[in-house]
């Protein structure tokens, strides 16, 4: 399964791969061909017209050729042409998406991912998808800039906070992919990773009919589960100390200034509502930098997430 | 034997103030020339530093938060305080009246100016690294730029007041060329550096005003709101990276044409024949600097834009190649049937065919659209600027300041140092930045602080190649350091080069420049009609003494 | 053409000649040359501004529409007059400089000045009203009687424009008045009045910049 790996390129594991890595080659080889010439041809020069003799001697070699000088003009625009229109025809096949495509909203934000799926669930840091089905990714992002790439996949778009982009793929195998975020989006950028998990059809299947059902656990268990996938992590702790935003550790009942020199007591309310609408009432000391994870985050998140907070004595 | 002439630009006046207030162009590159030096020092630990870090994934001595300010730095030092001013302000302020066979530029005054507002703009730059850091990358895009804290507002103040520097510099050279070139030197008559320097010249000033009003209203959006970059308010982000780049394009070959003006100047003196095809080199680097103007757009193949615009600025980007391989193939037909000498410098201009070709190349997988959309901002990208940026531009900046380095000092350096020093220089960047060649194919994206155990091999080869590049410019620095009071006495052409700079002027210059006004009575580069006696001081035998 | 014979007229250069030049006429066109450079770069600043003002346009064509009434076009366009009857009195200061008057020469360069003075005290009269609406710039935009989305950016546009321009505009009567000055001490005569004329020549390309913004800003909106 990963013998299509090179010393250049991960494994080809969506139907793109190969063609991408077709045309990578194909550059490749035109590259190494006219770095060999340049280098040999010089080293050739060098060697067979080093200065024999003093310094200051007459030469008396050609001053241009007209006909060479074509040639190496011409050629190299006849091999660039065949590369520009080779590259547009491989870039419009990844820009168009299938019609059957399954479709997942993909969400970015400092700093995790959120994978919103039509059964109207979503997770975050695991984007499971069935293999061998074309799957298109709809992504916005909720603050900066940020992009979703997946090497093995060879598909990369930036995600931006003020209209959608779009990419899909369809994945060859079973197996785990890396997500990376490639555009600079601040302090954690290279913590901003997510797994594609491709997963039978069957064990998609199943997977979904789990996902909709979780009454099974308990809020506090599912509302730490929750203080990860969702990334809460980067932004606070859970030991006391200070990061982008407050620590959780003792911070429910207790009582903060806010920014505006308002106290106010941490409950249920005030933890909803900075998870709703964050800037309203930021405390002393923080920057108004948090999101609002409206539509990510539903009322039973919300009351896990307070479950959990209220176990961190 | 050589003697050192008794009164020259480096002695007449004397004192500090007459540095500080001289209009000579000699001494203004020559104070470019320590100022850029200085900076590229800088940027250059810098790297070290992250490449120290980098050895391994995860924190290893530095947060985070400090890694992100490490690669800004670096990246906004070498970009604007380093590169774009490297050699036009300081080799070719120093250089190109003198080519020209004038005795100044057009606009003396203009031209310290500009020298002081690089000043105040660098002092400005690292004022915000000392009241804040900055973590937004060189590129400042927004909307981060705009919501991160830290001293972005005096940065991007400092990248406006450098641009002013920048165009004032441009400008004076245009004027120059035009109008301040000697009796009988026609545009075709110029040394390929002038043409170079003159296309360069052009870039500067149209390019250079679009990234100040872009430098300006940004800070007009962290400053006062006003709401055009920021989305929440109707504004769109991706539209400064249009016009982030509608400058920083060209100003890939500001800092390139000037790098491949010296190659040009290098091959033609060492090879001691005329540049191959001499009008299709001069009219290149025109062509680049106008299709430079055109391209900005494959900087953004990802953002988003529509499949037209990408396909028509990947097509343009494609036909920058042309005239870039021409110029390739032109330099190495120079050598053809010439006298090579493996001066120092020459030596440069070697490497410089061997790492601008594999970084133009490289070029080439980022123009092919579906190739790009995986490469785009992985360690790709980082090993082909550096490629064409250092490979390109340092390793032809220093060629140049290996071969008029006695011109300006009027000693030589130790030639045994100097080659140990470019041995090590090539080997240490080769060491570095293949490795992230493959690594940047494999997936690794760039500005990473932290990164997957599958790269770290990579990385710590890259690291070790980063120590012996640092190792030959530690060499250099005080090799050169050495030679200004103790080489050997140079002579007016150690080279035995034809342009005006050796033939007509001695080493140091005279204030003035020549003793006579030069006229130019033949051809570019005569090596096939004319004998240019060598003074090097390694090569003379008995007769010369 | 451009180039000159050196080693002559050593003996007879005249006193405002600097020494890298050889003729008086290379020092001229060479500084004219470096004008026009340099209002090239002016042109491409503004440029960028106006490439924002295109952009903007077209995607809230509606609200440009609504917003451009809320400028006030009788002072724009008195503006307007003013900014071209100064450029007049510009040009003539250069030609009364050329027929060697300089009582002539600093009447027309202090009612350029005035000119550009009256300019900006109606700009700032139109400022004021602005500001008192609310009628600024993103984020201190209040105003609230208006049907359009995003009106502010159309504002942010406005004063980045008119602002950046009436900077200019202050810049070239710092340049005015130093010429008033040079012209004052005898600096200039018939055969030497390039600061005057390259001062003209700004003056001019402000001018025009105005008469590019009024229409953009004021009428089509």
């Amino acid at each position: 399964m990963d013998t299509t790996a090179t010393i250049w390129m991960p494994q080809q594991a969506s139907t793109i791969a190969s063609e991408v890595d077709a045309l990578f080659y194909f550059v490749y080889w035109i590259s190494i061909f006219f770095l060999a010439v340049i280098t040999f041809g010089t080293i050739y020069f060098a060697v067979k017209y080093r200065r024999k003799g003093k310094r200051d001697q007459l030469t008396s070699g050609p001053h241009g050729h007209t006909g060479l000088e074509l040639t190496w003009s011409v050629i190299p625009t006849l091999i660039v042409l065949v590369m520009f229109a080779w590259g547009f025809q491989v870039y419009l096949k990844m820009n168009v998406i299938p019609k059957d495509a399954l479709e997942i909203k993909v969400t970015g934000y400092q700093w995790a991912w959120i994978f919103d799926y039509p059964e109207g669930f979503n997770t975050g840091g695991e984007l499971v998808v069935p293999v061998n089905k074309p799957v298109k990714l709809l992504m916005s992002s909720l603050d900066v800039l940020h992009s979703f790439y997946v090497p093995a996949f060879r598909v990369k778009m930036d995600v931006l906070p003020n209209r959608y982009t779009s990419i899909w793929f369809e994945a060859m195998y079973e197996g785990e992919f890396q997500v990376f975020c490639t555009e600079y989006c601040g302090k954690s950028h290279s913590d901003m990773l997510a797994m594609v998990k491709v997963v039978s059809q069957t064990d998609y299947e199943k997977w979904l009919e789990k996902q909709s059902d979780d009454s099974g656990t308990p809020p506090a268990e599912k509302g730490k589960k929750l203080f990860t996938s969702r990334a809460c992590n980067t932004c606070h702790s859970t030991d006391g100390s200070k990061s982008v935003g407050p620590t959780w550790q003792g911070t429910f009942g207790s009582t903060e200034v806010m920014a505006s020199g308002e106290k106010i007591t941490v409950d249920e309310n005030y933890v909803r509502e900075s998870i709703l609408n964050p800037n309203a009432k930021v405390v002393k000391g923080f920057q108004p930098v948090m999101p609002t994870f409206q539509g990510i985050l539903s009322d039973k998140d919300i009351d896990a997430l307070v479950a959990y907070m209220k176990t961190l004595k | 034997m050589n003697t050192l002439p008794y009164k020259t630009y480096l002695n007449s006046p004397t004192g500090i103030k007459s540095w500080l207030l001289t209009k000579d162009h000699k001494r203004i590159g020559l104070m470019y020339l320590m100022a850029i030096s200085l900076f590229f020092l800088v940027g250059g630990a810098l790297a070290l530093v992250m490449r120290l870090e980098l050895f391994s994934p995860g924190e290893q001595f530095i947060s985070a938060q400090t890694y992100n300010q490490l690669f800004t730095l670096h990246g906004a030092i070498m970009i604007f305080l380093f590169i774009i001013p490297s050699i036009p302000a300081a080799l070719g302020n120093f250089i190109l009246p003198m080519q020209l066979g004038a005795v100044d530029v057009a606009f003396p005054r203009l031209n310290l100016a500009s020298w002081y507002v690089y000043v105040v703009g660098a002092i400005m730059a690292l004022g915000a690294i000392v009241i804040g850091g900055v973590d937004t990358g060189w590129t400042f895009y927004t909307p981060y730029s705009v919501q991160t804290k830290g001293a972005i507002t005096l940065i991007v103040m400092a990248v406006f007041v450098l641009g002013f520097s920048s165009i004032f510099t441009g400008l004076n050279f245009i004027a120059t060329v035009h109008k301040m070139r000697a009796p009988g030197m026609t545009w075709f008559k110029m040394p390929l550096f002038c043409w170079g320097i003159y296309a360069t010249a052009i870039i500067q000033v149209l390019a250079t005003p679009v990234l100040a009003i872009t430098a300006l209203l940004l800070v007009l959006e962290r400053g006062v709101g006003i709401g055009i970059f920021d989305p929440k308010m109707g504004g769109d982000p991706v539209l400064f990276q249009h016009f982030f780049w509608f400058y920083s394009h060209p100003a890939v070959y500001i800092m390139i044409l000037p790098g491949m003006a010296i190659i040009s100047e290098l091959m033609a003196t060492f090879s001691r024949k005329p540049v191959f095809g001499y009008k299709a080199v001069a009219y290149s680097s025109l062509a680049i600097a106008l299709l430079s103007f055109v391209v900005w757009g494959h900087h953004m193949f990802t953002s988003g834009q529509s499949e037209l615009s990408a396909m028509i600025f990947s097509f343009l980007t494609f036909s920058v190649a042309i005239p870039s391989a021409v110029k390739v193939f032109n330099w190495m037909s120079t050598m053809y049937r010439g006298s090579i000498s493996f001066d120092v410098p020459m030596l440069y201009a070697l490497a410089f065919l061997f790492l601008f070709t594999i970084g133009g190349l490289t070029g080439l997988f980022l123009g092919t659209l579906a190739v790009d959309l995986h490469l785009h901002d992985t360690y790709f990208i980082v090993a082909h600027f550096h490629y064409t940026m250092m490979g390109g531009t340092v390793i032809a900046f220093l060629g140049g300041l290996h071969y008029w380095w006695p011109k300006i000092w009027g000693r030589m350096y130790s030639e045994k140092w100097a080659r140990i020093s470019w041995a090590l220089v090539f080997i240490g960047f080769n060491a570095t930045f293949i490795p992230q060649f493959i690594m940047g194919s494999q997936g690794m994206p760039r500005r990473y602080f932290n990164y997957l155990d599958q790269y770290q091999p990579m990385h710590a080869f890259s690291s070790v190649g980063a120590y012996i590049l640092g190792l030959g410019f530690l060499i250099m620095v005080v090799y050169l350091w050495h030679s200004v009071k103790n080489g050997p006495i140079a002579g007016s052409n150690p080279w035995g080069a034809s342009t005006f700079e050796w033939t007509h002027s001695t080493s140091p210059p005279d204030p003035h420049n020549f003793k006579e006004q030069p006229v130019c009575d033949h051809e570019p580069y005569p090596y096939a009609t004319t004998i240019f006696k060598s003074t090097n001081p390694y090569e003379m035998d008995d007769s010369d003494k | 053409m451009e180039t000159s014979t050196a080693t002559t007229g050593h003996e007879e250069r005249p006193e405002f000649l600097q020494h890298h030049f050889a003729t008086a006429q290379q020092q001229r066109e060479t500084s004219k040359l470096g004008i026009w450079i340099f209002l090239v770069t002016e042109v491409l600043f503004f440029g960028g501004l106006f490439c924002f003002y295109a952009v903007y346009r077209s995607w809230y064509p509606e609200m440009f529409h609504e917003a451009h009434k809320l400028l006030n076009v009788s002072l724009g366009a008195t503006n307007t007059v003013v900014l071209i009857t100064s450029s007049l009195t510009m040009a003539l200061a250069i030609r009364s400089m050329q027929v060697g008057s300089k009582k002539w020469t600093m009447i027309n360069l202090g009612m350029t000045l005035a000119l550009a003075g009256t300019f900006l005290v109606i700009k700032f009269i139109e400022y004021s009203h602005k500001i008192h609406e609310g009628l600024v710039w993103g984020k201190f935009f209040t105003f609230g009687e208006i049907d359009a989305t995003n009106p502010h950016l159309f504002f942010s546009v406005y004063f980045a424009m008119t602002g950046l321009h009436g900077i200019h505009v202050i810049a070239g009567m710092i340049t005015i008045s130093w010429m008033m000055y040079r012209t004052s001490k005898n600096h200039f005569s018939a055969d030497y009045y390039t600061p005057i004329e390259m001062t003209g020549l700004y003056w001019h390309l402000v001018d025009l910049i105005w008469i590019f913004l009024f229409p953009m800003l004021y009428l089509v909106g």
